[in-house]
């Protein structure tokens, strides 16, 4: 069963939060989502990771499945996919990594459509095989960013079956039909691609991310802004504009890509990654109190 | 075979980020109007400009030497001689109109050997628009002689060089350059390959290779040929040389892979030293189609490997996976060193040097052609002037047996 729903409760008020008023993993409203590249850049430091990024405030984790082809992937996350693709990451030690896992918020696997339909031994069983494993090593949900809802029947079946959430991505040259049809598929959250391009840290906040958030006010489902996201500020930002959660990839995984280069600690950098998080989502909080009360919502 | 909904069998779709969908959408709909309905004369203009600009018809020589060598008859389809020296004009043109026709006043374009770089350059000089074109660092290295082209035909050449810098890691980068400027960008794809509607359109557009052949060769031989034969990376020249014949039940058609070093895999290096998708590969999604690809028991995409660079690639056609499941297609392949034989034998029985990818296919030919009818279809997809660097020092490390001395090379051509 997908605890998604969960980390957006205080954010989205209303029901979700009146019945599940503990639910919010920090407690402060808007959802923190970080992601890193699962493996980078060896498994045990990767495990220390992520970790630290639930201390840092992390309400929902993006563990990416690192693919051979991260075609949606800027220079950042392709060398930490090369990272971790070196130091052995594997379907197979990507499921062992999240069962080790010690932390408590819903995580969601990243990753590209092949390896999700490639996984088992059974032809017939695809992609059913997995996502039963992922059920069972307990993730949450699913963002495929080489999948667009056309081709999505047979993975969202099988999330279906198994109770876990498929995100779609949204873009800004996302509109009128193809808006309609995959916010009427999407489940846990909306990601709301920021700007045009691949993944990387920016100095500054599209405006095409108003743009894309105006577009969607009609959905009741939880917006999570990404791509581009670098600072609290940009956090705080984009969160007062309307957004219920921030997405933060590429900033995360500069930290660790720097750490290695430089051969610092795990634990030096598991420290940097706490301390960024804690800002990323401190920003997010800070956006959140200077929001308007959304008219529906209260 | 053309499909409403993209698909050959459980092959091809649309694989893509998000942010490209409309992009692909609002192709889908040129295509439509444009190729299939010929909408405001589209395919007139495209045939005009493949007849002033691209030297089309090519003819259908018959292959003296070869016949009397191998008993039967052989004959060519001689696309060495589109403009640019490659049957990838074809395509190029065709899509740059398009992007014409549609008002996109940038294009992109991914290359490997070059020649689809170089036809890609040519058609946007030609047509008006600014080009650049991704290219892998290996295959820059590789494929001078077109980057060069490509440079004076204005064209912005961009070095690749992530992964091992091929084709493959070409691709990819382009993705990415189109997910970032889609708006008024038309990504020129070079083969039969990537989300519908590519595969149909590029197919669509080279389909005048097996048009024009199948015309010639029943007014010279009077019949049909028993067999056509292509060599296949991503497949373009392939699907432009069966398309005709796909329905003619008698008609055998093979396509010729790079067997490269060995047919086997290195999985713990993530390493095929072949690029054989279709005669070895497992059903895949890659650069936005499903079709058969070289690939690890998980899924990771491998590294492919052909002493030719125009076939240096993982994957294959969506269509061409089907034509070989249904055994309309036979998959073959030869290894490098019977096609740098092959490049040989070619230039010097025929006067014709074939680009190293054609030279495969008349390796195929070499060693079976007892098994391929008493007449015999041949595409030369290209002429093999960019090979020359890699003929010269290929030839040489591999002692070569029916090629001429290369020592007055030494040191190559630069």
């Amino acid at each position: 069963m997908s605890r998604i729903p969960e980390a957006f409760a205080d954010v989205r008020g209303g029901e979700a939060a009146a019945s599940q008023p503990e639910a919010d993993a920090s407690g402060d409203g808007p959802a923190f989502i970080p992601y890193l590249a699962v493996g980078d850049p060896d498994y045990e430091s990767s495990i220390e990771y992520v970790e630290a990024l639930e201390r840092g405030g992390a309400d929902i984790i993006e563990l990416g499945l690192p693919f051979s082809e991260p075609v949606a992937e800027g220079p950042t996350i392709q060398n930490a996919v090369v990272r971790a693709l070196e130091g052995g990451m594997t379907p197979t030690r990507f499921f062992e990594f999240v069962e080790e896992l010690d932390v408590d918020v819903p995580l969601v696997c990243m990753t590209y459509y092949n390896l999700i339909y490639r996984y088992g031994d059974d032809d017939a069983n695809r992609p059913r095989a997995f996502v039963e494993k992922a059920a069972e090593v307990g993730l949450d949900g699913f963002v495929v960013p080489d999948l667009p809802a056309e081709e999505a029947d047979p993975l969202r079946e099988a999330c279906d079956e198994f109770d876990l959430d498929l995100v779609f991505i949204v873009a800004p040259t996302t509109e009128g039909e193809r808006l309609e049809r995959i916010m009427e598929q999407v489940s846990g959250y909306v990601y709301v691609q920021a700007r045009l391009g691949v993944t990387g840290a920016r100095s500054d906040v599209s405006a095409q991310t108003d743009e894309s958030l105006a577009r969607l006010d009609d959905w009741d489902v939880p917006k999570a802004v990404g791509f581009g996201i670098k600072t609290g500020e940009h956090a705080e930002r984009i969160v007062a504009g309307g957004a219920d959660g921030v997405i933060v990839g590429s900033a995360l995984v500069d930290i660790v890509a720097e750490g290695h280069e430089n051969g610092d600690s795990a634990e030096s950098v598991a420290a940097r990654l706490e301390t960024k998080a804690r800002e990323l989502s401190e920003g997010a909080s800070r956006g959140f109190a200077q929001r308007t009360p959304h008219p529906e919502r209260t | 075979m053309s499909t409403s909904d993209g698909k050959f069998g459980r092959y091809g779709g649309q694989y893509v980020p998000e942010a490209l969908m409309p992009a692909i959408e609002e192709l889908e709909d040129a295509y439509e109007r444009y190729v299939l309905h010929n909408e405001d004369g589209f395919m007139d203009e495209f045939r005009q400009r493949l007849r002033d600009f691209g030297g089309r018809p090519t003819p259908t020589q018959y292959a003296e030497r070869l016949s009397e060598r191998y008993d039967r008859d052989v004959y060519l389809k001689r696309e060495d001689l589109v403009h640019g020296g490659a049957h990838k004009l074809n395509n190029a043109l065709g899509q740059v109109l398009l992007a014409k026709y549609m008002g996109k006043d940038r294009i992109i374009a991914e290359t490997g050997a070059g020649q689809h770089g170089t036809a890609t350059a040519m058609a946007c000089a030609h047509l008006d628009f600014d080009c650049e074109v991704y290219m892998g660092e290996r295959d820059i290295n590789r494929q001078r002689p077109n980057v060069f082209r490509m440079k004076i035909n204005g064209a912005e050449v961009t070095p690749v060089t992530v992964g091992r810098g091929t084709l493959k890691e070409a691709i990819s980068e382009t993705m990415r350059d189109w997910a970032t400027n889609v708006e008024d960008t038309h990504y020129v794809i070079g083969s039969v390959v990537g989300p519908h509607p590519f595969p149909a359109m590029v197919r669509d557009f080279q389909a005048v290779i097996s048009e024009e052949a199948r015309e010639q060769i029943q007014e010279r031989a009077g019949t049909l040929p028993d067999s056509v034969l292509a060599c296949a990376g991503g497949g373009s020249n392939t699907m432009g040389a069966f398309a005709e014949f796909v329905d003619d039940e008698g008609v055998d058609l093979y396509a010729v892979e790079a067997g490269g070093s060995s047919l086997s895999v290195d999985e713990e290096e993530g390493v095929a030293p072949n690029s054989a998708s279709l005669s070895t590969g497992g059903e895949g999604v890659l650069h936005g189609a499903r079709t058969k690809l070289l690939q690890d028991r998980d899924g990771q995409i491998m590294e492919s490997h052909s002493v030719s660079s125009g076939l240096d690639y993982a994957g294959v056609g969506p269509e061409l996976a089907y034509l070989v499941d249904e055994n309309r297609v036979t998959p073959v392949n030869v290894d490098d060193d019977a096609a740098l034989e092959a490049f040989h034998r070619l230039s010097r029985l025929e006067g014709v040097i074939p680009a190293l990818e054609t030279a495969h296919a008349f390796a195929y030919v070499e060693k079976n052609h007892e098994d391929l009818g008493d007449t015999v279809l041949v595409n030369v997809s290209g002429r093999g002037d960019k090979d020359l660097e890699s003929v010269i020092e290929e030839t040489e490390k591999r002692g070569i047996e029916n090629a001429p001395d290369m020592s007055m090379f030494s040191g190559g051509l630069r």
